[in-house]
């Protein structure tokens, strides 16, 4: 056990894993994340805790975490480095730690030029590769960036990000390897919706034996809407909806109700997949509608580790 | 509005002659206004035409000039498009003439004051007409606030 | 080469109008390359202020002055006099050339008629892209020729991110994917083993983040002075 969290645990047991994720509100409501918590509880074996997604100031990520652990779920923090320094990085990696917290997700994070501070300085001082392996050897060689050494080492299950349907496509794979190279044991994917694109990408990982060195958790999000998915098309770099969902979406009766269908039929092929152990179900600003997804698909109940 | 310029408000009724300096190509509106006289057509006599090689040779500092020295109003005259002798000269003056009416209107004497036309040489009447626009046009704005005020 | 901007109009009038004369100082290198501050930029900024002074009739003596290079003092003091007479001097160098003046003219005010933007390129008339951030140690070689601290929007040393599309970075669809760029440049030289390597974090004290830098060239340095003289030579400069 690298770190011990529930997550690991059924990973580990081989369980087809489901986590969720939650974004922490635009202000200092601890009610509004302990109500979206309510939806995850039994739902899911780790709940994501955004960290100021898409530049937008909101409560942290570490504090989200603490306070959806005091309702009994456990937390993935995520961690960009947009933000923070490796000085601030670290420290908060020992806080996190100390408050119990054993999941994390090491990211770049958007520019801020999309938040609603397009005026701050950013701080990139390293990147999400090098945040892995900062965090791998804080935890398995208990030592700091600069090599000093740490006496009570942060325990985390280090988690990475890939996007499969960026480009360029052919490089996709090898950054894969790279971030399992640097020290992340699982992966939680952009959402899919052009699976094609995600099967071929899988089984290149396969023939390069990825598959068999970290969790690949498929990313979800269930479309509202034609219109809506539409404007992700054109607004959300890194992720393409196939013309063919938007037309299914566009002709349905109910959109948001085939939006339903549509995730849980992903889940239903992503399960067929070989080298994929989970999903994240990332039901933005949707949270309520995780329960019916996750049942639909018949992933409950979840194991009791 | 300043109270300088205030004071500077035209008075229309003014038999106010106004100075318009007119940069003129060699190739083509130099000799229609050339042209305009031997035709005897009428046209403002106000207009001091200088002669360029091309309107391509026109910069923003010549045009801010004639300016500082009190012209009401500046002319930039070159071939039609597509016909410059010096291959896009007059698109080059096109962009230039542009970029002054920017800093024109951002010191306050307003870019209407200059503009930019295209003729060829055998157009003797247009030649007449645009000297009698431009002339009605500052006629309108007035004094260059440059020579009265201060 | 140093890439600016000229202020606008505006600001620029705004902020020299308590002073009788100014001295429109231009400079010939890199600024005037970029069209925003040489000889001729000095002349019509000077025209279009002494204009605007008429129009809205303020008496203010507006000089003009360019030189071959503001960053150095030998070009400066050859302006000396015209510094001196002048209430105020407003510089059409990048941030470097009124710091040079304010260096070896106490008594002067200096201010800023540009906005020095970056270090690059024109890539083409009229087209100018930032190539380097002077990050004070190159890595260059590990990509490509191509420099992924300015030319990725988040400095990544191991890109490209995941928001990299068909080329463009994204932040913003004008803006190349640098590390797109140095994918293809690796993989045209058979090199894409290179992205294979986990590059380290870089050290960025020999960058800004390291406190104000210099540079010292014994090599190049003429005299040999105890330092108490070296101390001075600038107080003589100072006058
Ligand atoms: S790596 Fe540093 S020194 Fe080299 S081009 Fe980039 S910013 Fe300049
Ligand atoms: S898209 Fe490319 S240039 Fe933009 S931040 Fe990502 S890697 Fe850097």
């Amino acid at each position: 056990m690298k770190a011990g969290s529930n997550l690991e645990k059924v990973l580990e047991a081989g369980k087809f894993a489901v986590t969720s994720e939650l974004g922490p509100p635009k202000s200092a409501d601890a009610e509004n994340i302990k109500k979206k918590a309510q939806y995850m509880k039994g739902n899911a074996d780790a709940v994501n805790l955004t960290d100021n997604q898409t530049s937008i100031v909101r409560l942290s990520s570490i504090a989200a975490a603490q306070l959806i652990m005091n309702e009994g779920l456990e937390p993935v923090m995520q961690m960009v480095v947009r933000d923070r320094n490796r000085i601030a990085l670290q420290s908060d990696i020992l806080g996190a730690s100390a408050l119990g917290i054993k999941n994390m997700l090491c990211l770049s994070g958007d520019h801020q030029t999309f938040g609603n501070h397009p005026q701050a300085k950013n701080v990139f001082d390293i990147d999400s590769m090098q945040l892995i392996q900062m965090v791998k050897n804080m935890r398995d060689e208990k030592k700091f960036l600069n090599g000093d050494e740490i006496k009570v080492e942060p325990r985390m299950f280090i988690g990475a990000a890939v996007n499969p349907f960026a480009d360029p496509f052919d490089y996709r794979v090898k950054r894969l390897a790279k971030k399992i190279k640097a020290g992340c044991d699982f992966i939680q994917t952009q959402v899919i919706y052009d699976m094609e694109k995600f099967e071929k990408f899988m089984a290149e990982a396969r023939k390069e034996g990825l598959t068999e060195q970290v969790y690949i958790l498929g990313g979800i999000t269930p479309l509202k809407s034609a219109k809506a998915a539409k404007a992700i098309n054109k607004f959300v770099s890194g992720i393409t909806i196939p013309q063919a969902i938007i037309d299914r979406m566009a002709k349905a009766e109910d959109q948001k109700a085939e939006g339903i269908n549509q995730a849980v039929e992903t889940i239903e092929h992503l399960k067929t997949i070989e080298g994929i152990k989970g999903v994240h179900v990332m039901a933005i600003a949707w949270e309520s509608k995780v329960p019916e997804i996750v049942d639909r698909a018949g992933l409950l109940p979840r194991p009791k580790m | 509005m300043t109270e300088a310029q205030e004071k500077n408000i035209p008075d229309v009724s003014s038999d106010f002659e106004p100075k318009i300096v007119a940069f003129c190509c060699h190739y083509c509106s130099y000799a229609a206004a050339d042209l305009a006289g031997s035709m005897r057509l009428d046209y403002p006599t106000n207009i001091k035409i200088l002669k360029i090689p091309c309107t391509g040779k026109v910069d923003v500092l010549y045009l801010l000039r004639a300016f500082e020295d009190g012209a009401d109003g500046v002319i930039v005259a070159g071939c039609e498009e597509g016909t410059c002798h010096f291959i896009n000269g007059n698109i080059k003056a096109k962009k230039k003439v542009k970029y002054t009416k920017k800093i024109l209107d951002d010191i306050g004497l307003g870019g209407d004051r200059l503009e930019m036309y295209n003729l060829s040489a055998a157009m003797g009447q247009k030649f007449a007409d645009l000297a009698k626009e431009m002339t009605e046009r500052i006629k309108k704005l007035g004094p260059s606030p440059v020579n009265s005020g201060a | 080469m140093i890439v600016g901007e000229q202020k606008p109009i505006e600001e620029i009038s705004k902020m020299i109008a308590e002073y009788k004369t100014v001295l429109v100082m231009g400079c010939n290198t890199c600024i005037a390359v970029c069209h925003a501050g040489g000889e001729k930029e000095v002349g019509i900024l000077a025209s279009a202020l002494r204009i605007k002074n008429k129009v809205e009739g303020r008496e203010q003596n507006i000089e003009e002055a360019s030189m071959e290079r503001q960053c150095e003092r030998e070009f400066v003091d050859e302006l000396a006099d015209k510094i001196k007479e002048a209430d105020c001097v407003l510089s059409l160098a990048c941030g470097v050339g009124p710091q040079t003046i304010v260096e070896f003219y106490p008594d002067t005010i200096v201010l800023p008629g540009i906005n020095t933007t970056f270090y690059g390129m024109p890539k083409e008339q009229g087209f100018f892209v930032e190539f380097c951030g002077g990050c004070g140690n190159c890595v260059l070689d590990m990509t490509a020729g191509i420099c992924p601290i300015v030319r990725c929007s988040k400095s990544m040393l191991n890109g490209p991110c995941g928001g990299s599309q068909e080329g463009r970075c994204e932040v913003n669809k004008d803006i190349d994917c640098g590390w797109q760029l140095i994918h293809d440049r690796l993989k045209a030289q058979g090199k894409l083993d290179f992205m294979d390597e986990i590059l380290p974090p870089k050290d960025w004290s020999p960058a800004r983040h390291g406190g104000p830098r210099k540079m010292v060239r014994e090599d190049l340095k003429i005299d040999e002075k105890p330092e108490d003289e070296i101390e001075g030579i600038t107080k003589e400069g100072e006058k």
